[in-house]
């Protein structure tokens, strides 16, 4: 095992051991919380991974952005603080049975079918400059639908969440 | 650096991710984990850009598109969630059963279609009715 390898194994059991408190705890705000430890332990796997500006990325987007929108939406939809009994479904025994089976099957075929893949890891190769040039050369067309996918989902948010535009009967609903 | 250390994180992230959307209730909750369910996605996708070491980063420029349509999916589903506590005081998504098919219904389809055509308060008469 190299010290990269003992790196990542050490932030990959952050990530996913937060991401299990995540699922299974019983306060909403500590779930968000969690989601917060699970996002920058995986930033820090991207980092060890030579993919730096993907790193920055997930800490702005993901840690900044989605978490304080998904605070938000707690705290909009009035959750109870405390601990709350029955955030789970009566389905949970099901769904551990699926997700035991869909790890299983992901990890058998991913581990046999690259069980001699080693890859050497140079820094350098996910820099903010060659990552740019990559996006605005040959991805700029992407980029551009991208933008615009951006703007319709912003506009959408506002058309959904205000309660003043809309139908006439959604309107005396009030 | 082996190949199996990633992506064995990622498939543990994707199947707890899994867990949370099949287990959860409350849908902020089914939220989260569908991003935990996108981050596994993400990881796969820079690990393998580093092990193929792509010229052009098709890996790592696709994981900030993939960032960036997370981004509008969770303010496109919070806007729904709020939209749907607004209209019923509650986001349990296992009580949120109108679009399901009673069998035993004595209306039948023909009691569920004006309670469709009517939106907001009818179904959610209705709703509270079935339950």
């Amino acid at each position: 095992m190299t010290g990269q390898e003992i790196v990542f194994t050490l932030l990959g059991i952050v990530a996913v051991g937060s991401a299990l408190l995540v699922v299974t705890t019983r306060q909403l705000v500590h779930a968000a919380l969690w989601l917060v430890v699970s996002f920058g332990a995986l930033a820090g796997g991207y980092l060890v991974l030579t993919a730096e500006f993907v790193a920055w990325v997930q800490v702005l987007i993901y840690v900044g952005a989605v978490v304080v929108l998904l605070l938000f939406g707690i705290m909009l939809t009035r959750a109870p603080i405390g601990e709350t009994a029955d955030l789970d479904s009566g389905n949970r025994w099901v769904a551990a049975g699926v997700a035991v089976a869909t790890a299983a099957v992901l990890i058998t075929v991913l581990v046999m079918g690259f069980r001699d893949a080693y890859t050497p890891l140079e820094p350098g190769g996910g820099s903010a400059d060659q990552l740019g040039a990559s996006v605005f050369r040959t991805w700029v067309l992407p980029f551009e639908v991208l933008s615009v996918l951006l703007l319709a989902a912003l506009v959408g948010a506002i058309v959904l969440s205000r309660s003043d535009i809309g139908p006439e009967h959604e309107r005396e609903d009030g | 650096m082996h190949l199996a250390y990633p992506l064995v994180v990622a498939a543990l992230l994707f199947s707890i991710g899994v867990y949370g959307v099949l287990a959860r209730r409350n849908a902020i909750l089914v939220l989260m984990s569908v991003e935990l369910m996108l981050n596994a996605v993400n990881l796969n996708l820079v690990t393998f850009d580093v092990w193929w070491r792509d010229r052009l980063h098709g890996g790592q420029v696709l994981t900030l598109f993939t960032i960036v349509i997370a981004a509008a999916e969770i303010g496109l589903g919070l806007a729904i969630v709020l939209l749907v506590y607004r209209n019923r005081r509650m986001i349990d998504v296992d009580r949120l059963r109108d679009l399901a098919e009673e069998p035993d219904e004595p209306g039948g389809p023909e009691g569920a279609a004006p309670a469709a055509g009517d939106g907001g308060a009818e179904g959610e008469r209705t709703g509270e009715r079935v339950l």
